[in-house]
């Protein structure tokens, strides 16, 4: 028989006792985390990739936050590409009294280039690919729109001062980017209408795109030779680049939320090496005697080494279709946020996946069956003789460096994976730390206890207790871990409940009921003071109104500002238009750091808000140059001010001193808390005023939320794997002094204790593990939850007492369901068989 | 014709803790478990060994067995010394020629009775080991319990299960340590007298360790330890 063969009929024995299936689980769940975290990536890693010129419309695209000049589109026509362009703005979509904020895309003729829009004749209607787009005077919106104003086909939606007839209902656009006002309804017009829309003024943000498509080599020419002519605020996209967003979020999202899914590998890993741990301990017996029958001791680590190999192939093959089954659910939370058709997943995934189960039988049942190499083949005639104790590097070494290498592989960054790594070692060190001492404390409280009760005969109730309790010190390696498992699990569970919770509440609270909760922007000058008695006439307070400049900054203390001196995160900062503004007052909540706020008589100065001005490298006493509209405006700063943003008022980085930019051209802003009951004025508004866009704050609010909880429900799907692992831990940890603990229960019922008196004293144990492992995880919930607030959001967090009671109770309650199944089995194991067992 | 076993000037000396406190400097305390065994086994023999608890038996049979090396002396099974083989050599030498049951009977628990007597056969790779337990099975008296695990069997039935066992290799020497040491007097008597039957049908050599006398006389010779020694026959009274 081959060597295979028969480790197959070993495993398969081990298996029908019962021997690997905790172990067989904890790798299934493990390999299901990480893959369905995998495939899911990889799907629209390859809708990236493959689809990357469908995404980006074209082959090439130019985008800028200003017109294009004309030569640019000459170039591109001249080398014989396809041309298209498109300008991308937010508006204001009006129907009859209703209107809504909405993302306008007004494209030429032969947009997209590449790949189709696809249209229906109406809602719910069967859609088709489309190889025209609207002609003049008519508009294509998205079944967000068509339901926000109530619109049917032939209906005429008002854009600024332009009315369109609804010609059909926008299905697919593959181009559209999952951008945050993207989550806007969509509405698509003719670029040839724009001039007459009156939306394109002062102030108003537009993004202006070139698209190009044609063979790659003239492709690619065309970008060699526009790239040296980008301008300030003029970008290039190309296949290799295309949908920066998408590409971060995705690297961003997926670290997060493999680093999520490698929660359950760890855990796993624990539970891996508990239950291998116990299967080693359970096979002395088996080993020394087969080594009796003259097996090798090599020979038998080779075949154990084979059963395991098989399993964990076993294991991680059903791991990868529960992985791939998951993905499916993930893909489901956040379609809207990818907004593109998935093609079907590759098999590297399950690679990755058959490469983790590997790697934490590797790390972690490796040794413990190493160990098993070492039974002595005399433990047949001198059972007391057992395995020598291991040493820390070979039992832990390996495995804490394989889980270091599937860290920082999963996260794709050495530091980040080390630091995650040195997190979770930090909570287990800690979580270990507090149960021993816990758990010795307790043990010094009964004994002082059982010494003043002088030893006296105890009701026998009582005494099952003491006895339990003092198991807990016996069983103190176990239990430690133990409750360090459940106190994780916990702990996950209670960040995902309360503390969540708890932070959007605490947020939310800080934000004042009578704060603005409407934007409007683009006012022309001449707009500003009839929009203020529009104001009077509906019986509301007049807002103050800001004017509001687009400036570039050109240079700081007389040197040029070059994007390439700042990092990656500040460039765009850097690159981007600024709103800049002038008044003589300082606003409300802003609050001057340093320096002095502008006086009366003071000369031409600025004011910076100290954030901004630390990312940017300026300081007091520097002189900034801003651009605005050919003309160059310098002032040196005078003061930094910070900024209260939970206020939702306009707040402005850079404000200029009165006079020193008012011949600039300006639109205003203002923002104003309109009461639910008036709601309609923000329709009159767009009425009256066709070009103005009215944000609704708690609108664009709740899209957030709405994407967030996209997000967090993506999360908190792959925390279900992590809580699957969890659970695993907690048995095995259970699993592992079961033996001794059915035992222990079958002599004490031979001594004829009652199956309630071993109840009591398991449930005293138990209880104390339950309750110290929900304190510990309602700590760690109430830690994390004050470090996310404090350190990332920056608003004091308010510790929710009831995590205190929800947590423990919650303890006790997975431990009563242990009880439960642990006891029943030694229970119903008759006292007899427990014993001849032994 | 030469010995199967044959041991000569055979010492165990094991050393012990040091006490705590006492100085480095006194040589390190040990312990003699055995001392000068000189035994020779010849083929188709029985030999008995007995002597009070903790005079060194199971020592002995482990040495013999060669599950662990005599601090001196030599030990030669089968004509080969097991100090010039390795840990594995010695593992071969027993799979080629030994058999074992044990006080404990070392039934392993997962395993049903049939699958506890096919395990040496498929560690040996023995073809039709299925076959082979089954028949060696219905021979010890348990064809009916072929599926059942031993914490279902009784006492007697696991030795026979262990009997089995170590019969179905077809050894050609028995080792067995107090294979009655756990059962009642009538059980311990049936299994022993299964344990002659299958060893006159194979023609086995037979070691057995016991302290109970009466067994030991049923084996064709009989050596004393006491306290690590060889002891001649107490004189008949
Ligand atoms: N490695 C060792 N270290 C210390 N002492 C040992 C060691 N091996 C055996 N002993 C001791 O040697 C003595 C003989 O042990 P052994 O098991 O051979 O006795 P036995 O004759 O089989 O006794 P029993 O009839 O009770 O089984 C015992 O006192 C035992 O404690
Ligand atoms: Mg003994």
């Amino acid at each position: 028989m081959s060597e295979l063969k028969l480790a197959l009929r070993l495993l398969l024995r081990d298996w029908r006792a019962g021997e690997l299936r905790v172990l067989a689980l904890a790798l299934v769940v493990a390999v299901a985390s990480v893959t369905s975290v995998g495939f899911f990536a990889d799907r629209v890693r390859q809708a990236l990739t493959r689809d990357a010129h469908q995404l980006l419309g074209a082959d090439l695209v130019l985008i800028a936050d200003h017109p294009w000049k004309p030569d640019i589109a000459d170039e591109i026509r001249k080398r014989g590409l396809a041309f298209a362009e498109t300008a991308a703005f937010i508006s204001m979509a009006r129907y009859g009294e209703a209107s809504t904020l909405t993302g306008v895309k007004a494209v030429s003729n032969g947009y997209p280039l590449r790949g189709k829009l696809r249209v229906s004749a109406g809602l719910n209607l069967p859609d088709n690919d489309t190889d025209v787009v609207p002609l003049p005077g008519v508009a294509w919106i998205d079944a967000r729109l068509a339901m926000a104003l109530s619109l049917r086909l032939g209906d005429a939606v008002e854009v600024g001062k332009l009315k369109l007839t609804v010609g059909a209902i926008l299905t697919l656009e593959p181009d559209r980017s999952a951008s945050f006002f993207n989550f806007a309804p969509r509405l698509i017009m003719h670029v040839d209408d724009l001039p007459e829309s009156g939306l394109v003024t002062t102030g108003s943000r537009v993004t202006y795109s070139l698209l190009a498509a044609g063979e790659p080599e003239a492709v690619s020419a065309l970008e060699k030779a526009l790239k040296p002519r980008l301008g300030r605020g003029e970008s290039l996209q190309s296949l290799e680049n295309a949908r920066p967003e998408i590409r971060n979020t995705l690297d961003r999202s997926q670290q997060f939320v493999g680093l999520t899914a490698l929660l359950a590998v760890i855990l796993a890993a624990v539970a891996v090496s508990l239950a291998t741990r116990r299967y080693s301990a359970r096979h002395q017996d088996a080993y020394a005697v087969m080594r009796c029958f003259g097996a090798s001791s090599g020979r038998l680590l080779r075949l154990a080494a084979l059963e395991f190999i098989a399993l964990g192939v076993a294991a991680s093959a059903v791991g990868c279709l529960i992985g791939f089954g998951a993905q499916f659910v993930i893909a489901g939370f956040v379609t809207e946020l990818i907004g593109a058709r998935l093609p079907v997943p590759s098999p590297l995934p399950a690679v990755q996946g058959f490469l983790t189960g590997l790697a934490l039988l590797l790390g972690f049942a490796l040794p413990p069956l190493l160990q098993l190499r070492n039974v002595p083949a005399l433990r047949v005639l001198r059972s007391d003789i057992g395995l020598p104790e291991q040493g820390a590097v070979l039992a832990w070494g390996i495995g804490v460096a394989v889980i270091s290498c599937l860290l920082v592989w999963q996260s794709g960054d050495l530091k980040l994976g080390l630091t995650v790594l040195g997190g979770f070692a930090a909570a287990f060190l800690l979580f270990g730390l507090l149960a021993h001492f816990a758990l010795r404390l307790l043990d010094r409280g009964i004994k002082s206890t059982a010494r003043a009760k002088g030893g006296g005969s105890a009701a026998p109730s009582r005494t099952m207790w003491r006895y339990g309790l003092a198991n807990l010190k016996r069983h103190a390696r176990t239990n430690t871990v133990q409750i360090m498992a459940l106190a994780l699990g916990l702990t996950a569970v209670l960040l995902l409940t309360f503390t969540r919770g708890d932070l959007l509440a605490t947020w939310q609270a800080t934000v004042p009921p009578d704060a603005p909760n409407r934007f409007i922007v683009n006012i022309q000058p001449e707009q500003k003071q009839p929009l203020l008695d529009l104001f009077k006439a509906n019986g509301l307070t007049p807002p103050p109104v800001h004017p509001m400049i687009r400036g570039r900054l050109m240079s700081l203390n007389g040197s040029p500002v070059k994007a390439d001196d700042f990092a990656e995160r500040d460039r765009r900062m850097a690159e981007r238009e600024f709103n800049l503004s002038y008044m003589a007052m300082l606003p409300d909540a802003n609050e001057v750091v340093s320096g002095r706020w502008f006086a009366p008589n003071d000369a031409a100065a600025f004011s910076v808000e100290e954030g901004i001005a630390r990312r940017l490298g300026w300081k007091l006493g520097d002189t900034l140059t801003w651009q605005v509209a050919g003309r160059d405006y310098s002032a040196p700063i005078t003061s930094m001010r910070k900024l209260n943003w939970d206020s939702m008022r306009v707040n402005f980085f850079v404000i200029a001193s009165p006079g020193l930019m008012d011949a600039a051209p300006t639109s205003f802003i203002t923002s104003f808390h309109l009461p639910e009951a008036s709601a309609a004025f923000a329709n009159s508004v767009s009425q009256r005023f066709t070009n103005l866009t009215v944000i609704d704050m708690s609108a664009i609010l709740k899209q957030a939320q709405s994407v967030i909880g996209q997000v967090v429900r993506a999360v908190q799907f792959v925390f279900l794997f992590a809580l699957g692992a969890g659970v695993l831990v907690l048995y095995s940890a259970l699993l592992s002094t079961q033996d001794e603990r059915q035992k222990e229960a079958a002599l004490m019922r031979s001594l004829g204790a009652s199956r309630a008196q071993i109840l009591s004293s398991q449930r005293a144990e138990f209880a104390v593990l339950g309750a110290l492992a929900g304190l510990l995880a309602a700590l760690g919930a109430t830690g994390i939850g004050w470090a996310i607030a404090s350190q990332v959001f920056q608003f004091p967090y308010h510790v929710n007492h009831w995590v205190w009671l929800a947590g423990p109770l919650a303890g006790l309650a997975c431990m009563a369901l242990n009880t439960w199944a642990g006891a029943r089995s030694a229970l119903n194991h008759p006292p007899l068989l427990a014993l001849r067992e032994s | 014709m030469n010995p199967i076993i044959d041991v000569n000037r055979l010492c165990k000396i094991v050393p012990l803790a040091r006490p705590p406190g006492e100085a480095v400097v006194t040589p390190a305390p040990e312990l003699v478990i055995l001392q000068d065994i000189d035994i020779a086994v010849m083929a188709g023999e029985s030999l008995a060994i007995v002597g009070a608890s903790g005079s060194g038996k199971s020592t002995l049979l482990g040495l013999l067995a060669g599950l662990d090396l005599p601090t001196t002396g030599s030990v030669r099974l089968d004509g080969t010394d097991l100090a010039t083989l390795d840990e594995d050599g010695r593992a071969a030498l027993r799979a080629r020629l030994l058999g074992f049951v044990f006080q404990s009977f070392q039934l392993l628990p997962a395993l049903t009775a049939q699958e506890n007597v096919m395990l040496p056969l498929e560690l040996a790779g023995v073809p039709g080991a299925g076959e082979l337990a089954r028949a060696m099975l219905s021979r010890v008296g348990l064809g009916e319990r072929l599926a059942h695990y031993p914490k279902y069997l009784s006492g007697g039935e696991q030795q026979r299960v262990a009997l089995a066992r170590a019969f179905v290799m077809k050894p050609k020497l028995l080792m067995a340590d107090e294979p009655t040491g756990n059962l009642d007097a009538a059980t311990g008597a049936a299994v022993i007298d299964l344990l002659f039957e299958l060893n006159a049908e194979q023609g086995t050599t037979l070691l057995l360790v016991t302290h109970d006398e009466a067994l030991a006389g049923r084996c064709g010779r009989i050596v004393r330890l006491a306290a690590g020694r060889i002891v001649p026959d107490p004189v008949e009274a």
